[in-house]
């Protein structure tokens, strides 16, 4: 499934875009940047509500296919320029973690 | 040929927002030599680890990464005041790291353990007052 079908079928609010037909694999959810860093992997959508931009990098090297920031957490404008810049798809949702995680699965089966 | 491939970095240690950019570029190099994309998540998540690290504890300091033909060499060092007890900082969970930094969803005490997840040997020289040397090793 593509970033951009997920966005479409769970209301997603984009904030950047870098390459919608992204297929990720399997979720994440986690706030503890290194336990992440340890846990995630490629191709997750990566749930979170934290918006520093030490998350780009994590996503970066994570190489995750997809943030998803829940409970309408944004971006500041600079944070969202180095999502932009470092080709990170980023996109937010009024939903909570657990309700954007459930989502998902149900989407999955 | 057996000359290894080296890269040299600066770790700022005045901008904790900045923390990243070598191990970003790191990961953009090792793309360009072909390395397979497991070995480069290895080796920039390692040295991620590393970089945050420095910034936190020690203001900074500088990460040397040599690629030879059956391992990278990951080489961190700073003039920090470093590591009273390695074994307890090697332990998941264990963290000095003050609250401004875990509000920022560092500070869980996995720094150590991931570089050591992630690499297949590390060697950690520390002296007080002295600064922190760690040598990482991913075969290739």
């Amino acid at each position: 499934m593509t970033v951009a079908e997920i966005a479409r079928a769970l209301s997603l609010t984009p904030i950047t875009v870098a390459d919608a037909d992204r297929t990720f694999s399997g979720v994440y959810v986690g706030d503890l940047l290194s336990w992440v860093m340890g846990r995630a992997k490629s191709d997750n959508a990566w749930i979170t509500i934290m918006s520093n931009v030490n998350i780009i990098a994590v996503a970066t090297l994570v190489d995750v296919a997809v943030i998803l920031l829940a409970e309408g957490v944004t971006l500041d404008e600079s944070v969202r320029q180095t999502a932009e810049q470092k080709g990170v798809n980023v996109y937010t949702s009024e939903k909570t973690a657990y309700e954007l995680a459930a989502a998902l699965a149900g989407l999955a089966t | 040929m057996n000359e290894a491939v080296k890269f040299h970095f600066v770790v700022d240690g005045d901008d904790f927002t900045s923390a990243g950019q070598a191990s970003v570029q790191i990961k953009k190099n090792l793309r360009q030599l072909g390395i397979s994309p497991e070995t480069i998540r290895k080796v920039s998540i390692a040295m991620y680890e590393g970089e945050i690290n420095m910034v936190i504890h020690a203001g900074g300091g500088e990460a040397d990464v040599l690629i030879y033909e059956d391992r990278i060499e990951i080489l961190l060092t700073d003039n920090g005041p470093g590591i009273a007890n390695i074994d307890l900082a090697m332990q998941e969970g264990f963290s000095t790291a003050p609250d401004n930094i875990r509000s920022l969803g560092f500070g869980a005490g996995m720094g150590l353990p991931n570089m050591k997840r992630y690499t297949d040997s590390m060697q950690i020289d520390s002296a007080l007052g002295k600064g922190t040397r760690i040598l990482m090793t991913v075969n290739l």
